[in-house]
């Protein structure tokens, strides 16, 4: 049973390769060739969605809302997208992604033997990031 | 002895004897719209209204079917990532109207789109000021206009420019 908001966190690379992704309680199985689909679809529909926008400036989709489920976006300077599929009407998900960014610059970049751009296997930043989700059920819980 | 009905039958197909469909509330001005695309199943664009563009990176067709694109890609993506049901079915698979998991907005910094899609396939596409609110009783006023003054139109030609 899901009682997080969040549903999954996927976190894409600046050429939309999926290098982190973690499921939080959805129904059905996503398997891995899917979830990295997803993910450069994700990367695509953002660019197009750019090249679409009436008025000059456009930086890409950050909420879309769809009938089930909202899903977050937010993009680092360097490109990279951290993106969340989180219940309708979660609030403060932009926070989170933020803090989620943290993380990533400080277990994921510091770490000397994690390579650019490729799949996050890094230990710290599974445990913060395990921390900080579930610090964020515990307070959806007690509101 | 042969009798066809009330002779005033006739009368009740023709279009404007209808009333049309009351708008809903806080829709009267229309200050926020910026674009309104109209596509119908397949992909053609019935009707293109623009009232604030600056930017225009494309020529119009193109831009037409980028956006049919866009939309398409983002309603076969919302289908199989939605994570309240187990049956997804695969990827890239042409969805029927109403089938799977829609959407019906999404926002960025400079602009929020707003879409419908009609179980007969018509979607509707209103694109605003990032920082409205939710048009989903707006474009369900439009799709009314659109059944009441378009379908019923007995000279209109499903699947062609909508004049």
């Amino acid at each position: 049973m899901a009682l997080a908001a969040i549903y999954s966190l996927f976190i894409i690379n600046k050429s939309g390769g999926l290098i982190y992704y973690k499921d939080y309680g959805s129904a059905g199985r996503t398997d891995t060739n899917d979830s990295l689909r997803l993910a450069s679809l994700w990367h695509s529909m953002h660019a197009i969605s750019q090249q679409l926008s009436p008025t000059p400036g456009c930086e890409g989709i950050d909420l879309l809302q769809a009938h089930n489920f909202d899903l977050h976006c937010f993009q680092s300077l360097t490109g990279t997208k951290f993106f969340a599929v989180c219940e309708t009407g979660a609030q403060n998900i932009e926070t989170l992604l933020k803090v989620i960014y943290e993380l990533y610059t400080d277990f994921v970049l510091k770490n000397p033997f994690y390579e650019m751009e490729m799949p996050i296997r890094c230990e710290l930043f599974d445990l913060n990031l395990a921390q900080v989700i579930q610090k964020d059920r515990v307070t959806l819980l007690g509101r | 002895m042969f009798s066809f009905g009330g002779g005033s039958s006739l009368t009740s197909v023709v279009p404007d004897a209808t009333p049309a469909p009351a708008a809903p509330p806080g829709t009267g001005t229309g200050a926020n719209a910026q674009v309104l695309y109209v596509f119908n199943r397949g992909g053609v664009c019935l009707l293109y209204r623009e009232w604030h563009r600056p930017l225009r990176t494309l020529d119009p067709t193109q831009d037409q079917k980028l956006m049919f694109g866009l939309l398409f890609s983002l309603r076969s993506f919302t289908a199989k990532i939605d994570p309240t049901t187990a049956e997804k079915g695969n990827l890239g698979v042409p969805l029927l109207p109403g089938q799977g998991c829609s959407f019906y907005s999404f926002k960025t910094n400079t602009y929020k789109l707003n879409f419908l899609e009609s179980p007969s396939g018509i979607k509707l596409i209103l694109i605003t000021h990032p920082r409205t609110g939710d048009q989903r009783d707006t474009l369900k006023h439009i799709y009314n206009l659109y059944v009441e003054y378009v379908v019923k139109n007995p000279l209109y030609a499903p699947g062609t420019p909508i004049k």
